[in-house]
């Protein structure tokens, strides 16, 4: 073992911010402060990608999720919400779990048992502006077929959601 | 920086957790966030695999950014469904809802 990196500290931190809030999200009782830990959770993934060296993609993940995402789920559940509202548990909990922690045992072995620790990343990270060169010279058909997607899923979103139909 | 493999294990952590919340619950809003949560998880792998290649390369984050914008569109969509739900039903309760069942 070598000497404490920051970022080996900063991972760690992040791991737990993430992990808790993402079950908390899940757990807490009052699904507001459900939500407001899932926008924590995602926040902690784009602390991630700012250790992978991917800081646009960072930018991205806060302006799109936390900025647009969950402020829409936020809106959403003061909309949806009631005063005392009793969660249902839908199926038996012990089972789910059970089911959970075979997924995580598989995956988990998997990821375990490959080489795929030997793998150092390259010295320097690719700059972020060839992801501008990407996107419009390989991707483009990706844009143009995403942009038509997001429009139709707005126009989609405010139909379904207009209060007189008919 | 951190081997790959503990990206990973994060990405794998995450994805259990949103399976256990698509498992157990039935609130509609909880299924979303447990949507939400697979879905980084999914965008982690793609960063984490495109950082530690051996030559650098940008693709995956192109493809990250890609998936961010789907699952935009995704919530958004969503999101109208839990509205419509909540209006038709007064709940979000997914069991409730038999109205398509054959």
């Amino acid at each position: 073992m070598g000497a404490i990196d920051l970022a080996d500290i900063v991972f760690y931190i992040l791991a737990i911010i993430t992990l808790a809030s993402a079950i908390l999200a899940l757990e807490a009782k009052e699904i507001v402060y459900g939500a407001l830990a899932l926008a924590l959770s995602l926040l902690g993934v784009a602390g991630f990608f700012i250790l992978l060296d991917a800081t646009f993609l960072a930018m991205f993940q806060i302006t799109v999720y936390v900025g647009a995402i969950a402020v829409l789920i936020i809106f959403t559940v003061m909309l949806v919400r009631r005063e005392k509202w009793v969660e249902k548990e839908g199926v038996n909990r012990v089972a789910g779990i059970f089911v959970t922690l075979l997924v995580a045992l598989g995956m988990g072995l998997v990821v375990l048992q490959s080489n795929i620790g030997q793998r150092v990343a390259s010295k320097e990270a690719a700059s972020f502006t060839q992801i501008g060169v990407q996107i419009l010279s390989l991707y483009w058909p990706v844009i143009i077929i995403l942009s038509l997607v997001l429009s139709a899923a707005v126009i989609g979103a405010i139909a379904l959601a207009k209060l007189d139909r008919g | 920086m951190e081997p790959l493999v503990n990206y990973l294990l994060i990405s794998v952590a995450l994805f259990t957790i949103g399976v256990y919340g698509l498992v157990t619950k039935r609130n509609a809003l909880r299924m979303l966030f447990a949507i939400e949560i697979i879905i980084n998880s999914a965008t982690l792998n793609f960063v984490a695999f495109s950082r530690f290649l051996s030559t650098p390369s940008i693709t995956g984050q192109s493809i990250a950014m890609f998936a961010i914008a789907l699952a935009a569109a995704e919530a958004a969509v969503g999101l109208a469904i839990i509205l419509v739900t909540f209006r038709l039903k007064n709940d979000v309760d997914v069991s409730e809802l038999k109205e398509l069942r054959g």
